[in-house]
């Protein structure tokens, strides 16, 4: 049931059509590669510019000029010879004997599975939020503030009723923004970063000084100061439901001491992103943690190139630098494409690269600043007791505090045992919580904990999909042993 | 609670799709996600685990958390936030474990 | 945890495994001080890697025995998972309710039945109940099987079990007291001074007057320090797992089945691929997928929602290895790629023996002097 005729193939595959990527084909397509890219959104703009070329909210006031800055983006894309696929899901990427890569992928629309060779990969899969495990955060009625922004963009849907914002870091006050210029009233901000990090922020404020965020940020901060009440030094939260109905009711929180209990519609929780490393672990490149940002980025260098060759890392999916940043990354991973794939030499691509790395270097001014300002509180990303850490399997804090001080080694020794890491979101909402918790409770660092072990599929696909795909005489005779 | 802002001042107006969801009939906007347009119908829970049997509901609205999942057009467990309206679209709350259609 | 580490242990278990942990469980009636020693959570760890299946059919082609001891094992297994679940709480999810391998097509039922034949007639089989099913049969056994499966060989004697809870289940007993279960203590070297074996790991020297060498693949390298020669294949297998669905499937397949939370195993390959364990390929995903939607149509729509590959722990004929050293007396060796299917006899049978300090006699056949025959 596979295609007929030779594979699909292309020089250079993007996967991911947010900024880095679209930069990334963009760039690629003018240097002349063949290149493919491929989406599972059904537009291009990844999240932070999602929607971009369909959003009910034209009131170009109201989403903000950052937002709007995708069109310049997507409009040079759509004009390149890029072929671009859309409403795809990639979910394998395998290296074969010749050092091309063989790249399956589902289109949604229709279930079916495809296959695609590609000379040079280019992940610009980005960023995801990060875990925000608190009691009662799998309640319906508690979205991320990334799901909220989703909502918004992609189809003008906004809360009303008592709506509550928590955690902390630039997207929580965007969000707050967004509403406050779309009329959305919103209750309250329940910030979770511990009201000290300034101090330690402060060392970095000679970058963010000279940062092209420091205007913006300000006068963002300013407007929903002055119309949003802000609650400081919030310790913890829970949501709680109501009695017999399994949803949102209610929400307790703490803060200098006290604590209070309120009747609450919505709760919108973020405490930061941290890069999605799914792909990026499964095809096999090195990771390492990062002591500033609390989580694991793919070890890549100046251009955005893995420990493995043709493969490259574009955008947040390398460390989180911001979407602008995200651009001039993708660019630089194009060119090193490029110059790997022996299209232009090495001369040309450092020539090529001078401007997007000052660029680039300007873009991520700053960010040291707000990555410690805005660093997680340490208890909101390690739970206890009954919080749920794995959402898809239900299990819990204190079983996998307790499995640790058993003496289990690591993430894929607790997997086995609780079965945490096993669902459908293959780890994305439980990995990193998982490895904190076993570093609290054997006194190790995240570093030696280490993380899952991830394989393809990176994404659920359905047994028919997969048997759809080309087999081999030796994969039949691995696995149909009967013999006469 | 979640409501529609109301159209821009010269933005398009936007084409009504009607949907059923367990049945009852939803009228939803061209371009709406399933996830979206049952959000702005107020229904925040779209199934029970097939763990415990608790409701769960759209989390991350990008294709990672798998909460949102919802038989569409008599296929189990797809993901409502990845999944785009289209009239006469059959979607029904996914209550536990799914099925296999034997 | 249990003994300091300082001290000299009664036993030390080289590996915290199925196979490892199996022994560990069943010497503690008889043996006061017990160490488990085990890697980290990154090591070839093929006890995470299994099918979880109590399988009787399919062994000791080439060997008697080995089918014979297997038998064993499946009649100890009732009693072994009340132990357990009386002891932790934990119900391992033993289903002991039959098994089919399923058959495609005249030139698979042929060969398996002449297979089969062969098998059950060699003198050191203990004879046990099995049929050559037609589809109708099989398919009253496994609502909606495929018409592809035109037979299958069936015997009452094969089940299933939940190989994760049985795991932990082992490590829930060492954690109540008398074992202390050491992670991250890999055995470079082994060496008997005076008697007590004196074992080299990262974390320092561990003692013991006996030692079990039960590390999977780590047992060839091991071994030969205490002059086993025991020969192993890693042989690679790769599994798809779906995703939970309502209780369908009863009688498990050998490579299709549902396990007691409702998620499906589907498997399974053998492939010559050295060490890879941490990759899984296209085409044998998909022959397996191929194969095992042929088995059960209505999987097609179910979701995959991980796939794994990991090394059987394989001597060169694969058969077990039990055997004590004629140099080192009190140092074992336990190897095995039915973990699972033997873990029962491991802790019931094998166990005591090694406490008494002496293998019994059934257990000969499994020595490595079976592979020093062609040097002579």
């Amino acid at each position: 049931m596979s295609s007929p005729g030779p594979m699909p193939n292309c020089d250079l595959l993007v996967i991911g059509a947010g900024p880095a990527g679209l930069a990334a084909a963009t760039c690629a397509a003018e240097l002349g590669l063949d290149t493919v890219l491929i989406d599972e959104q059904p537009a291009p703009g990844g999240q932070i510019y999602r929607a971009i070329g369909s959003t009910p909210v034209q009131d170009r006031a109201i989403l903000g000029a950052d937002y709007w800055h995708g069109l310049d983006l997507l409009e040079p894309f759509r004009r390149c010879s890029t072929r671009y696929i859309a409403g795809a899901m990639v979910w394998a990427v395998n290296r074969l004997e010749d050092g091309k890569f063989e790249v399956a992928y589902t289109t949604t629309a229709d279930h079916q599975a495809h296959l695609l060779l590609a000379r040079h990969v280019t992940l610009a899969t980005g960023a995801q939020e990060r875990p925000f495990p608190i009691p009662g955060w799998t309640l319906p009625g508690v979205i991320t503030a990334g799901a909220a922004q989703i909502l918004l963009k992609t189809s003008g849907v906004v809360p009303e009723g008592t709506t509550v914002l928590a955690g902390g870091g630039p997207l929580l006050y965007l969000l707050a923004w967004q509403y406050l210029n779309a009329g959305v009233k919103i209750h309250s901000i329940l910030q979770t970063t511990p009201p000290g990090q300034w101090r330690h922020a402060l060392p970095h404020a000679w970058g963010f000084l000279r940062s092209p965020y420091l205007g913006k940020g300000m006068k963002l901060l300013s407007a929903v100061r002055a119309a949003v009440p802000i609650v400081t030094g919030v310790t913890a939260i829970e949501a709680l439901p109501g009695p017999g109905t399994g949803q949102l009711a209610e929400l307790r929180y703490s803060a200098g001491g006290k604590t209070r209990t309120l009747a609450v519609d919505q709760l919108l929780l973020h405490q930061g992103v941290v890069p999605n490393t799914n792909l990026s672990r499964a095809i096999g490149a090195d990771h390492a943690w990062s002591d500033r940002q609390d989580c694991w980025e793919p070890a890549v260098d100046a251009f955005g190139a893995t420990s493995l060759p043709q493969l490259t890392i574009a955008g947040d999916g390398a460390g989180i630098v911001g979407a602008v940043a995200a651009e001039h990354r993708g660019r630089l991973a194009a060119l090193h494409a490029a110059a790997s794939l022996g299209h232009i030499d090495s001369k040309a691509r450092d020539r090529a690269a001078a401007p997007h790395r000052a660029a680039l270097a300007r873009a991520a001014r700053g960010r040291e600043f707000f990555e410690t300002l805005y660093r997680a509180a340490p208890a909101l990303r390690r739970p206890v007791g009954d919080t749920i850490v794995c959402r898809c399997e239900e299990v819990t804090a204190e079983q996998v505090r307790q499995a640790a001080r058993m003496g289990c080694q690591g993430p894929n020794q607790m997997k086995a045992f609780l079965r945490c890491g096993m669902g459908p979101c293959q780890g994305r909402f439980c990995g990193l919580t998982v490895t904190e918790l076993i570093a609290d409770e054997q006194g190790r660092h995240p570093r030696d904990v280490g993380y899952y072990r991830i394989r393809f599929p990176i994404k659920p696909v359905t047994l028919g999909e997969i048997a759809t795909l080309p087999q081999t005489d030796e994969s039949r005779s691995a696995v149909v042993r009967f013999k006469k | 609670m979640f409501r529609r802002l109301d159209a821009s001042d010269g933005a398009p107006a936007p084409r009504t799709v009607r949907i059923t969801v367990d049945g009852a009939a939803l009228d939803c906007r061209d371009g709406d996600s399933v996830a979206a347009a049952l959000f702005a119908a107020g229904i925040t829970a779209c199934r029970d685990t097939a763990v415990s049997g608790v409701k769960r509901g759209p989390f991350c609205m990008m294709g990672v958390c798998y909460d949102c999942l919802v038989g569409i057009d008599g296929r189990a467990n797809q993901q409502a936030c990845m999944t785009k309206v289209r009239e006469g679209m059959a979607v029904q709350r996914q209550i536990g474990a799914r099925e296999v259609p034997i | 945890m249990a003994t300091p580490t300082h001290s000299i242990h009664d036993v030390a278990v080289i590996g915290g495994g199925l196979v490892g942990s199996a022994i560990a469980y069943g010497l503690r009636d008889r043996v006061q001080k017990i160490a488990v020693l085990d890697e980290g959570d990154v090591a070839l760890r093929a006890s995470r890697g299994n099918f979880g299946l109590i399988w009787l059919q399919s062994k000791g082609y080439g060997m008697g025995e080995y089918s014979r001891w297997t038998f064993h094992s499946v009649r100890q297994w009732p009693r072994f998972a009340a132990q357990l679940q009386d002891e932790t709480g934990i119900d391992v999810a033993l289903e002991q309710k039959g098994g089919l391998t399923p058959l495609m097509g005249d030139y698979e039922t042929e060969a398996r039945l002449a297979w089969m034949q062969r098998l059950t007639a060699q003198p050191a089989v203990e004879p046990y109940e099995w049929k050559l099913l037609d589809h109708r049969q099989a398919a009253d056994l496994v609502p909606g099987l495929g018409k592809d499966v035109t037979a299958a060989i069936w015997t009452p004697h094969d089940g299933i079990v939940n190989p994760l809870k049985l795991l932990r289940a082992l490590h829930t007993t060492f954690h109540r007291g008398g074992v202390s279960y050491l992670p991250h203590h890999g055995v470079e070297k082994i060496e008997q001074i005076a008697g007590v074996f004196h074992l080299t790991t990262p974390q320092g020297t561990i003692r013991a007057q006996k030692i079990v060498l039960a590390a999977g693949l780590r047992n060839q390298a091991l071994s030969e320090q205490v002059n086993l020669l025991l020969p192993m294949a890693p042989q690679r297998g790769q599994i798809i797992v779906l995703e939970r669905t309502r209780r369908l499937l009863e009688t498990p397949m050998i490579t299709l089945r549902q396990n007691d939370e409702g998620s499906w195993l589907v498997g399974d390959s053998q492939e010559d691929a050295g060490y890879a364990d941490h990759v899984v390929t296209l085409p044998v995903l998909a022959t397996l997928a191929d194969r095992a939607v042929r088995t059960l149509p209505a999987l097609k729509e179910v979701r995959a929602v991980r796939a794994w590959s990991a090394l059987r722990v394989k001597a060169r004929d694969g058969f077990p290895v039990y055997e004590q050293s004629a140099t080192h007396p009190g140092a074992f060796v336990a190897t095995c790629h039915s973990g699972v299917t033997l873990a029962a006899t491991h802790a019931l049978t094998l166990a005591p023996m090694i406490a008494a300090g002496a293998l019994s006699a059934e257990l000969a056949p499994f020595s490595t002097r079976r592979f020093h025959v062609q040097t002579t």
